[in-house]
């Protein structure tokens, strides 16, 4: 061993202690806080799944998989599970058919392209809670803009009113939350559009591939990865929604915006079903889970790959 | 689309060519996507600048009529200014809090050797999996065990670290070169002196998205304000307006002057920093 080398070792070695001290102060509020207010109540949750408790009782029950049998009895909880995944499923395939198609006008070379982002983009910093009151007013039967002008383009609006009626009031819940989400995914296809080579598109023109074919054989293929990345994003988070149901419908009518999360905060935070919610949590996790095992699956290959 | 106007050159349609008729259809298509996202934003301030007496009058987009007072009035309505503190107060702790704790718990993952390192940074990615519906009435009773319930506490502390914020930083940190680090360790400094001296200062865009994402979070938050805010003085903007809506319901331009306040301060941040910010949002996105 040289001599440099022995140095070297030898500062190594006093580094790693240094390292190691340095550490633990630097990571110590960080672990903390995920201790106590992550992993501690994931397992503490997964506890309360498997008990019957009202929260103020000093003694919990235990009940074994009763509260997930129950579940998966309860025509409430299926209720909620088929709402969420029709919100789920609208809401992502039109946001996402929705933003490629402005995100490839976009990216067309047309002025304005700026603003045209800025515009689209607004709904996504605007908070979930004004935005539903605000849609909430637009969609009032006779005072309301959006009711008035869907009136004027010979829409008649449904009986009682949009939110009222079981058949559209979660396609207006729907037509909310792509409404929020359409300029995140504007913005991350414009980013992905502008990596394709342009070579591409000029050979292909001078191939004479028409705007169409260009289209389907060039950017549809090429941006297939951020269509699945941008599809997979937009269900965990439509899984997850609460804040528009709660201030728009507040589940109704008769339940046909009643999401999971609603259920649970009811289940929780009204009738005091501890164990109850914690199991309903648990099936949201699963499912969630599974969604982002997919996400690593597709999007680690595709990493390790480039 | 070229072939096309080739082909047109030559031909009788030589003037039509001239007319971007490709380019007006496309502006078309997203003028009216532009107006259905727009519509929301003049609507809610065209009503908040409505006389009361009109308010079912039969609906316009563009304000004609300038009544301040009825912010005034939403403000005397409902204690806004005391949801503004409190939202102002939470969401400045949040963002100070995230920015600092994660910078630091970056730092450490991406300088730092010691064992388990690796382990414990996919723990706390693991972290951003777990739905926040999961976690919300354990975390509600640790939170009520502490006796936090109505306090900016309860509010505060428990996200004032983000796994997504360690995740962006120690990326950051990896681009910044290490030769500067071993520079001023050899000039005797410590490692959470190289941290504050050399890696802070120089990962200044770095910590402004973690703010500003944190920011856009934090004032936007609903359900965990929701659960652990019982006292109308500890509510927040959000919870406010949602509280107003179920009271004043009926009172639209009252109603429209909260939603215009609870939504501004966002709005302003974002279209301040606009081009960065959503640069900062499609390299993010992209990167997962």
């Amino acid at each position: 061993m040289t001599a440099i080398a022995r140095m070297r070792t030898g500062w190594n070695r006093a580094n790693r202690r240094g390292d190691l001290s340095a550490a633990a102060l630097a990571l110590a509020p960080a672990i903390v806080l995920f201790a106590l207010f992550n992993i501690y109540p994931l397992l503490y949750s997964g506890y309360l799944s498997v008990m019957e408790w009202d929260g103020f009782s000093p003694d919990k029950e235990y009940v074994g998989l009763d509260n997930y049998k129950a579940l998966y009895e309860s025509a409430m909880f299926r209720n909620a599970l088929t709402v969420t995944f029709t919100y789920t499923v609208g809401t992502t395939l039109l946001g996402v058919a929705f933003s490629l198609l402005v995100a490839v006008l976009l990216n067309s070379g047309i002025r304005g392209q700026n603003i045209y982002r800025l515009v689209y983009f607004l709904p996504v910093v605007t908070s979930t809670v004004a935005a539903a009151v605000v849609w909430r007013y637009l969609m009032n039967p006779g005072s309301g803009y959006a009711d008035v002008l869907l009136r004027d383009l010979g829409l008649t609006p449904p009986s009682p009113s949009w939110l009222r009626n079981p058949d559209w009031a979660l396609r207006i819940v729907i037509l909310v939350g792509v409404w929020k989400r359409l300029g995140f995914n504007i913005v991350i296809y414009l980013a992905g559009l502008q990596n394709i080579p342009k070579e591409y598109y000029e050979a292909a023109t001078v191939d004479g591939a028409g705007s169409w074919d260009r289209f389907r054989r060039i950017t549809v293929p090429l941006i297939a990865p951020i269509t699945l990345l941008l599809i997979i994003m937009s269900i965990i988070d439509s899984f997850l929604i609460f804040d528009v149901v709660y201030v728009m419908t507040d589940g109704g009518p008769i339940g046909t915006t009643e999401v999971v999360g609603l259920l649970l905060y009811r289940q929780a935070f009204r009738y005091f079903n501890l164990g109850t919610a914690s199991a309903m949590g648990w099936v949201i996790f699963a499912i969630v889970f599974v969604i982002t095992l997919i996400q690593w699956k597709f999007f680690g290959a595709r990493e390790a790959g480039l | 689309m070229s072939a096309v106007t080739a082909r047109l050159e030559h031909g009788p349609g030589a003037l039509l060519r001239r007319v971007p008729w490709s380019k007006l259809v496309i502006h078309l298509v997203l003028l009216s996507g532009a107006f259905v996202m727009i519509v929301p934003f003049l609507w809610m301030v065209t009503l908040s600048l409505k006389p009361v007496e009109l308010t079912n009058q039969p609906p316009y987009l563009f304000p004609s009529t300038f009544e301040f007072a009825n912010y005034s009035r939403a403000w005397d309505a409902a204690p806004f200014a005391r949801y503004y503190l409190n939202s102002i107060v939470m969401t400045g702790g949040i963002v100070v809090g995230q920015v600092i704790f994660s910078s630091l718990a970056a730092y450490a993952f991406a300088r730092l050797h010691f064992p388990g390192r690796d382990v414990l940074f996919m723990l706390f990615l693991g972290t951003m999996m777990v739905p926040f519906h999961v976690i919300l009435i354990p975390s509600y009773l640790i939170v009520d065990r502490l006796g936090w319930i109505d306090s900016y506490t309860a509010l505060i502390v428990p996200r004032m670290v983000s796994a997504f914020g360690i995740f962006l930083l120690r990326q950051y940190y990896q681009g910044i070169p290490r030769e500067l680090d071993e520079a001023a360790m050899i000039d005797g400094a410590s490692r959470l002196g190289i941290w504050w001296r050399i890696i802070v200062p120089l990962s200044g865009p770095g910590l402004a998205t973690l703010g500003i994402f944190a920011f856009m979070f934090a004032w936007n938050d609903f359900l965990w304000p929701l659960v652990v805010t019982n006292d109308p003085d500890m509510r927040t903007v959000q919870l406010g307006l949602a509280m107003f809506q179920g009271r004043y319901g009926t009172q639209w331009t009252l109603l429209m002057a909260g939603t215009v306040t609870a939504t501004l301060p966002t709005l302003l941040v974002f279209l301040l920093s606009q081009r960065w910010f959503i640069q900062s949002v499609a390299q993010s996105g992209l990167k997962g």
